[in-house]
């Protein structure tokens, strides 16, 4: 970036069921938790980035920049983002932008989701609006069905099976155990993962990340701002990437690599100055087991067909050589979907800063990486985080 | 009451499979792609309407057990992926148990109508 932008504070719900909070609440407590943990007043914040997908389905409210702002007391001109899942992961980036290129010092970024006071039918039809709606949802394709038209042709290319994919769930289970904010606080088994009912083969529950509300907030600070008002920073966006691609599978020249990711990879770690192996820990969007795979080898830290063995290795659990989705990730976090990128960032931001139940996991921790995607990988946005110096 | 709109590009497309000339649009990379689409996705450059091919090839699938509301009529189906030279395209595998789908199948394609609201649906019958 032309210059790096500090997080002067964060902020998050809990993630899980809480069908009668609407979007405004639960986003005013995640800002109101961050305005307050950056330790400024909601009169400093110049600009809202705010990321949200389904509100016109879910709640009837669509315009929802200003209703962001006005949730967290701020007057300031707001913005909502929709990269579909990647909503606040786009939101987040342009805040983070808008503060490096100088045209704002201080940046309410964040999103929000309420999902569960949709029936399950009716979720998966507002979820399924992220793929392609003439060509794959009229065919039938839901949101795990896309996932697993991935995952099934993953298998064929590379081998594997659904045995691999559980470990993925298991782990990201177990790391959500101590999170207070997750939505399932509780371990479980490869053969819970293998014997849950099917979704879309070959997926079980187990395999998806839940319907989940909540909302993420974090604010970003000019380094001169910071200065100015003592605020302590200790964790900074030091590199951001996106990339997008087409919305149907069938368009793709690979239904196993998600080129929008490897661009954002790419540019984001550009941004920063940095390589893949100088990552320590990394939060990705596992919407479902395979989307973990896929991003692991997207990002450069494994070659393709070799990411599916990671976690059954324990190359990538709290005590393996990359930790990823120390939080829980989307699986056991929950996945409230427009709140997930900036929850990536506010997860990661406490985990850099030794504040996160997890953080002793990885005390030595300098750079952290969240990769937030939107639909089949038609969107993603890829941050790069480092403990500032 | 008014009456649904027709999707330009997709009923038209649907139309002239069941017709039996279904057909695609063709880069100057020899890239291609299912209407509407007044351009090349990846180049820019001018698309040509060409004859799809009639056999095709399933690059993967899936058995469906929870739909969305259009279809859970229909549920458990077979959704899959399909390329036909150079375009892909998705589809509900019809015709064929589930348990005998296979990657690599060669299919054609068709339209039916779906249990759930008796729309038109674009359907890969195995060859």
């Amino acid at each position: 970036m032309v210059r790096q932008v500090p997080i002067a504070g964060v902020g998050m719900t809990p993630f899980g069921k809480s069908p009668e909070r609407t979007a405004r609440e639960l986003f005013g407590d995640a800002a109101s938790e961050a305005i307050a943990d950056a330790g400024i007043e909601p009169a400093a914040v110049e600009e809202v980035f705010y990321g949200n997908f389904m509100g016109e389905f879910a709640e009837g409210q669509g315009h929802q920049g200003p209703m962001a702002a006005e949730a967290a007391g701020v007057t300031a001109p707001a913005t909502r983002f929709d990269s579909a899942c990647a909503s606040s992961g786009a939101a987040v980036r342009f805040g983070a932008r808008a503060v490096a290129r100088g045209d704002a010092d201080v940046a309410l970024v964040g999103g929000a989701e309420r999902m569960t006071n949709l029936s399950t039918a009716d979720g998966t039809s507002a979820l399924a609006a992220a793929a392609d709606a003439l060509w794959e949802v009229r065919a039938g394709v839901t949101f795990p069905g896309a996932y697993s038209l991935m995952a099934n042709r993953y298998f064929h290319e590379y081998g594997g099976g659904r045995e691999e994919l559980a470990h993925v769930a298991v782990k990201n289970h177990e790391n959500a155990v101590e999170n207070e904010l997750a939505q399932f606080q509780r371990s479980i088994e490869v053969e819970d993962v293998l014997e849950a009912p099917t979704v879309c083969s070959p997926f079980g529950l187990y395999d998806c990340s839940p319907m989940s509300d909540g909302a993420s907030a974090a604010v970003l600070v000019s380094e001169e701002y910071a200065e100015e008002h003592g605020l302590e920073t200790p964790v900074a966006i030091t590199g951001t990437g996106q990339g997008s691609d087409g919305l149907a599978l069938h368009d793709r020249a690979s239904m196993v690599e998600t080129p929008a990711a490897r661009r954002a990879g790419e540019r984001a770690f550009a941004d920063a100055g940095i390589e893949p192996a100088d990552v320590d820990v990394a939060e990705v969007h596992d919407c479902f087991t395979i989307a973990e795979v896929l991003a692991l080898e997207s990002l450069g830290f494994y070659e393709p067909g070799e990411g599916l063995a990671a976690a059954r290795e324990g190359e990538t659990t709290a005590d393996g050589e990359l930790p990823v989705n120390l939080s829980g990730g989307l699986k056991a976090k929950g996945h409230p979907v427009g709140a997930t990128g900036c929850a990536q960032i506010s997860e990661m931001t406490k985990l850099l800063r030794g504040d996160h139940v997890n953080s002793d996991a990885v005390a030595d921790a300098e750079v952290g990486v969240t990769h937030n995607a939107g639909g089949t990988v038609a969107s993603c946005v890829v941050t790069v985080l480092e403990v500032m110096g | 009451m008014s009456e649904k709109a027709r999707d330009a590009g997709y009923d038209d497309f649907l139309d002239a499979v069941e017709d039996g000339e279904p057909y695609y649009l063709e880069g100057s990379e020899g890239d291609g792609w299912l209407p509407p689409r007044s351009v090349d996705p990846n180049t820019g450059g001018e698309l040509s309407e060409e004859p799809l091919p009639e056999v095709g090839e399933l690059e993967s699938y899936t058995v469906t057990q929870v739909a969305s509301p259009a279809f859970v009529d229909d549920a458990p189906f077979v959704v899959g992926v399909a390329s036909f030279g150079p375009v892909g395209a998705t589809g509900m595998v019809v015709g064929v148990d589930p348990d005998d789908v296979e990657i690599g199948m060669a299919v054609e394609l068709g339209v039916e109508r779906t249990e759930t609201t008796d729309d038109r649906v674009l359907a890969f019958h195995p060859r």
